[in-house]
């Protein structure tokens, strides 16, 4: 399972405070910690903490740099400021996100073509985010289509089929775990899959457990990525775990440990 | 033709064993095992960058039971490690000593701990070459020898087995702190293999030092499961699994002579064939085919078997066309 970090996100309000006063020991902390506990990649997001959204993403981007080569991942709905970040990241990056809309496939694909980055890729178009897992699969495909005409191999196209929160939406889960098992089956290779975890659990009490729950389950399915938090400890017990119970990883007895050695 | 080849993420670890004096020790050679990035000798696809090693065998006492075919070689020198090991180097070309101590054991002489400390200094001083330190199977005489063989062994850099998931902790300590490498040794398990490696490491030993044996078996024997068993530690270390990427050594040498196959008498079997050419045959097959599963160290016996195995090498080490 390739394990994407939520924590460098403007949402959260010590990451807020940190990109607003340009404090970027908090942030290369963060960064560290993350990392140590298991993330590969770093998703940044500026969040609402500065409307210099792009000159936020270049520092933050900076930033991190300084202390990690680990993948980036540069989440932002607005292509300029996605450009910018990846012109400081040089390489090594992930788009995070295009959608099925004209307009971003125009825009975001040509961008990872270019620079040889992976792309994540909301199933979502300009009529929102289909209820039904057919109408999901179906964006991906289009999704894959155009990708591959913009010379993309679906390797490496992370499809998001979009996490919502339980308690809004309680039917979603399953129509997730639908849109994953089918998505895989789209094309030779097959697309891998990503979900932001954390939305599934706002606001609810068990966060979790709801979402370690989640998370075995969609790894069933055959989901590849994640966006979560690594030091969360039962949510990253979980996808150990299960790494083992999909026989991704060799069984021992300390297993656990082995996969934090 | 396409060349297919897979993108492996991970490399098995490089293993030095043995110490010049340069380095604090006494040989005149030292062995390095492992670095591959690659299933075994697919060059095509990723880097072999050492050939696998050559021990053989020298025991602590008089290995009466042995076929004649086996004690022919070392005829002179059966009741002298020291001298046999010498033999081993200079006439029949090993790349390394297996000193096994046989003697220890309370079934096979229940000799003094002593004594084998003795009996490692004695063949260090007769050889150049690097020496792996075989315990007797034993686990508490191998506890009370061991770390007197590591002591009189200091800064050597043999490779010292074995550990097991019942008993690594003194062997860990002794290996630590006397820096040489040790075999972590499972019964064709890959789970306990994993986790005597884990337990291991979680001594302060780092992982890199570590030697992996599978507790092979020989030809004939259920070699097709150690098989599986090996390819899975090399699949897994090519994944990048740390806790599975050391270097692998085989006993070939002591589960081959074991097998009626090898051992048996002309006069018994006469459709078998001369057991002077069957049984270093039977050896040498064992050998290379777990070469070709992943071993990077195998211990063998007969200098027939030696010389054939080292043949083979060189052909499967040849630059892959």
């Amino acid at each position: 399972m390739y394990i994407i970090s939520e924590r460098i996100n403007g949402m959260f309000s010590a990451v807020k405070k940190a990109i607003a006063a340009r404090d970027e020991a908090t942030i290369q902390k963060i960064a560290l910690r993350q990392i140590k506990a298991g993330a590969r990649a770093l998703d940044l997001n500026v969040g609402t903490a500065t409307d210099d959204q792009i000159g936020a993403m270049v520092w933050l981007v900076e930033s991190v740099r300084e202390v990690t080569d680990a993948t980036l991942c540069l989440d932002n709905p607005k292509f300029e400021v996605i450009k910018a970040g990846a012109e400081a990241c040089g390489d090594n990056f992930i788009i995070n996100s295009t959608t099925a809309k004209e307009a971003d496939l125009a825009t975001f694909l040509p961008l990872a073509a270019e620079t040889g980055a992976k792309i994540i890729a909301l199933t979502l178009d300009k009529n929102g985010v289909p209820n039904t897992a057919e109408g999901r699969v179906e964006i991906a495909a289009q999704i894959i289509i155009a990708a591959e005409a913009a010379g993309i191999t679906p390797d490496r196209i992370y499809l998001d089929p979009i996490t919502l929160p339980i308690n809004v939406a309680q039917d979603q889960p399953k129509k997730m775990l639908e849109t994953i098992s089918q998505v895989k089956l789209l094309s030779d290779p097959s697309p891998r899959v990503v979900i932001g975890l954390s939305n599934l659990s706002q606001g609810t009490k068990e966060k979790s457990l709801l979402n370690s729950a989640f998370l075995a389950m969609a790894m069933g399915a055959g989901l590849d990525a994640a966006i979560l938090d690594p030091e969360d400890k039962l949510l990253m017990d979980t996808m150990i775990s299960g790494e083992v119970l999909l026989n991704n990883t060799i069984y021992s007895n300390d297993y656990l440990k082995a996969w934090r050695a | 033709m396409e060349e297919i080849k897979e993108k492996w993420t991970g490399a098995v670890n490089t293993v030095t064993v043995g110490a010049t004096e340069k380095e604090g020790g006494t040989r005149k050679s030292t062995v390095t095992i492992g670095g591959e990035t690659t299933l075994p000798f697919l060059h095509f696809e990723g880097s072999i960058p050492y050939r696998p090693a050559l021990a053989l065998d020298v025991l602590d006492n008089l290995p009466e039971e042995w076929p004649e075919v086996l004690k022919e070689p070392y005829r002179d020198v059966l009741d002298n490690p020291a001298q046999w090991a010498a033999l081993c180097e200079e006439k029949y070309g090993a790349d390394m000593i297996c000193l096994r101590l046989k003697s220890l054991h309370p079934d096979w002489g229940d000799t003094a701990p002593e004594r084998a400390a003795e009996t490692v200094q004695a063949v260090l001083e007769a050889t150049t070459i690097p020496l792996i330190i075989w315990g007797c199977d034993d686990p508490e005489k191998d506890n009370l020898a061991l770390p007197l063989c590591a002591q009189a062994a200091a800064g050597e850099n043999c490779l010292i087995g074995f550990a097991t998931e019942d008993n690594y902790k003194t062997l860990a300590v002794a290996c630590l702190a006397d820096h040489h490498k040790i075999v972590a040794q499972s019964p064709i398990d890959i789970n306990i293999a994993k986790q005597v490696n884990i337990l291991i490491s979680e001594m302060g030993y780092k992982p890199e030092d570590i030697v992996i044996d599978p507790n092979t078996g020989a030809l004939g024997y259920g070699i097709e499961y150690t098989y599986s068993i090996m390819e899975r530690i090399r699949l897994a270390a090519l994944d990048g699994d740390r806790m599975m990427a050391m270097p692998i050594i085989c006993d070939v040498g002591f589960d081959s002579w074991r097998t009626k196959e090898a051992k048996a008498l002309k006069e018994q079997f006469p459709g078998w064939g001369d057991e002077g050419v069957r049984g270093p045959l039977w050896e040498a097959m064992t050998a290379v085919l777990l070469l070709q599963a992943g071993g990077d160290i195998v211990n063998l016996r007969h200098p027939m078997a030696l010389e054939k195995v080292r043949k083979q090498i060189d052909a499967l080490m040849g630059n892959g066309e």
